[in-house]
């Protein structure tokens, strides 16, 4: 063991440095690593704030498709997509869904004829606990090439300058395909009669090894009724919430899940770019929604359908939303969970 | 628990400093990941799961150590409060290595996320779905984290003092010198 070196007492400086030294040069990496040292670092607080409208996030709600309602039902797979993942959730039968019907929009009381885009949301547990969590909306196309690109949209559209939008469509000239999608496909009536589309591009990846890019779409057995903005609005702000829940009390509803297969050379990284029609496509199964219940103490409540929760045998590709996703989902759920009490009737002061 | 060796055995040693690298390395990558949207995100998250409950199994194999073979004790001119700190500092240390991994486990479980380690290896949930019981977690889970960080950087500073200022074998107790134990 070494002896003391000095007597007690004795002031050294260069050893106080040293250790002043070490700690600060770690605070300082720490520091940086936290993104606190990077004002322009687009951090899921950031993209989650940008989402919010003028008067703030409506607390106790998920940050964007705020307006939902529950569901529970099945996905039965035929067992056709083994060919391409070796997920259980493809292996021949039935396992249990809990879903979400939605509008994307910010606003929980958002009229429904306000919201040009519907979505779903589905959580698909196959027994063994290998969940697929998903989140798909009606567009055939996304809006922005990338994450910075939905940020800057948000800020965009919140924006009091005349000339936001015109600026960023300058600098997103992707988003005119979304607009013209906006503008000129039909609305339908009905939850039932979308089309949901997965957008993102994922790997399915087979019991050789194989992986195959791909993307998904729920394609609805119900024929579509189109209505225009107008009339859907004069059937009342929440119609398409009373319209699903009395159409699945009659009888459930259905949709095939399709598969499209990616050619080489597919754009996967970028989901406002449809892939060319004559893909090759899997029907993979069929979702069938049985219940219909109110979002307040419904099962999908305090779900997060996290796109990126795959069962092995789904892999995130190089497209980069399903990452930005899930870091915003998570930070919308760690704050309206957190924030349940203002959940209209949740009961639970908490 | 003190013993009559001057240093901690070697293998207590060895899990120190293998545990000194996965704990900094986990803080690191906790707060990045929720710095980001990239797709840095899902591999640090892919990571920090699995690392977590390696610290938490390390932690329980090197706390069986702790009680199995003791600590060399502290300097005997060492002053009463430092003495107090020390000792504290390994009660908190112990605490956070095996507190931290099991409240992110239940933070996941109270979400209900799948909490997976690699591939199809999951963990099974331990608590039930609840927002409450998620948010308590999620939030001791991220002030913990920093206060960990914090009690890191006063122990680097502290046996640095010990090293450059006292000089007093401290140091030289936990040092990873591959060195045989000076006999009693």
């Amino acid at each position: 063991m070494a002896e003391p070196s000095t007597s007690p007492g004795t002031f050294r400086l260069k050893p106080l440095l040293i250790i002043a030294t070490v700690v600060v040069v770690a605070a300082v990496a720490f520091a940086y690593t936290a993104g606190w040292l990077s004002p322009h670092r687009l951090t899921p607080k950031k993209l989650v704030a940008a989402l919010a409208p003028p008067g703030g996030p409506a607390l106790g709600y998920r940050r964007n498709h705020a307006k939902g309602i529950c569901f529970t039902g099945t996905f039965e797979a035929n067992g056709d997509g083994s060919a391409l993942s070796k997920a259980t959730v493809f292996e021949r039968g039935q396992y249990p869904v809990v879903g979400r019907f939605n509008l994307g929009t910010a606003d929980p009381k958002a009229a429904d004829a306000m919201v040009r885009v519907r979505g779903i949301g589905i959580r698909i547990t196959p027994p063994d606990g290998q969940e697929w969590r998903s989140a798909m909306i009606d567009a055939p196309i996304f809006a922005v090439s990338t994450p910075q690109g939905f940020y800057e949209l948000q800020t965009a559209s919140g924006s009091k300058e005349p000339d936001a939008m015109k600026n960023f469509i300058a600098a997103h000239p992707e988003f005119t395909g979304f607009l013209g999608w906006v503008k000129g496909a039909p609305w339908t009536e009905s939850y039932a009669e979308e089309r949901y589309n997965g957008l993102n591009s994922f790997l399915f990846v087979d019991s050789a090894g194989t992986t195959h890019a791909v993307r998904w779409s729920l394609v609805p057995s119900a024929q579509p009724v189109p209505i225009t903005p107008d009339e859907l609005a004069k059937r009342g702000p929440d119609f398409l919430e009373q319209e699903i829940t009395q159409r699945v009390a009659a009888g459930p509803q259905r949709w095939t899940m399709v598969v499209t297969v990616a050619n080489p050379g597919d754009p996967t990284a970028d989901p406002t770019k449809a892939w060319p029609s004559d893909r090759r496509t899997v029907e993979v199964g069929t979702l069938t929604v049985q219940q219909i219940e109110p979002e307040r103490d419904g099962p999908c409540l305090n779900i997060n359908f996290d796109p990126t929760v795959l069962p092995s045998g789904i892999a995130t590709s190089d497209d980069p939303f399903p990452a930005a996703r899930s870091a915003a989902y998570s930070r919308s759920y760690n704050s309206r969970t957190a924030e349940a009490s203002y959940y209209p009737g949740s009961g639970a002061k908490q | 628990m003190t013993t009559s060796r001057k240093r901690f055995t070697a293998p207590q040693r060895l899990l120190h400093w293998l545990m000194a690298i996965c704990i900094l390395t986990m803080l690191f990558i906790g707060v990045g990941m929720v710095s980001t949207i990239t797709s840095k995100y899902l591999t640090l998250v892919q990571i920090h799961k699995p690392l977590g409950i390696a610290i938490l199994v390390l932690a329980l194999i090197r706390l069986g150590l702790r009680i199995f073979y003791g600590a060399p004790a502290l300097p005997a001119d060492l002053p009463e409060p430092i003495k107090l700190a020390a000792n504290l500092s390994q009660y908190i240390f112990y605490a956070l290595m095996i507190g931290m991994p099991l409240i992110g486990w239940g933070m996941l479980s109270a979400a209900s996320y799948p909490v997976v380690l690699f591939g199809s290896v999951h963990l099974p949930s331990i608590l039930p779905l609840s927002p409450s019981l998620h948010t308590l977690l999620w939030r001791a889970h991220h002030y913990l984290a920093f206060a960990f960080f914090a009690f890191i950087l006063m122990h680097v500073a502290a046996i640095l003092f010990h090293k450059l200022i006292r000089n007093d074998g401290v140091f030289e107790a936990m040092a990873p010198a591959l060195t045989r134990d000076e006999p009693k």
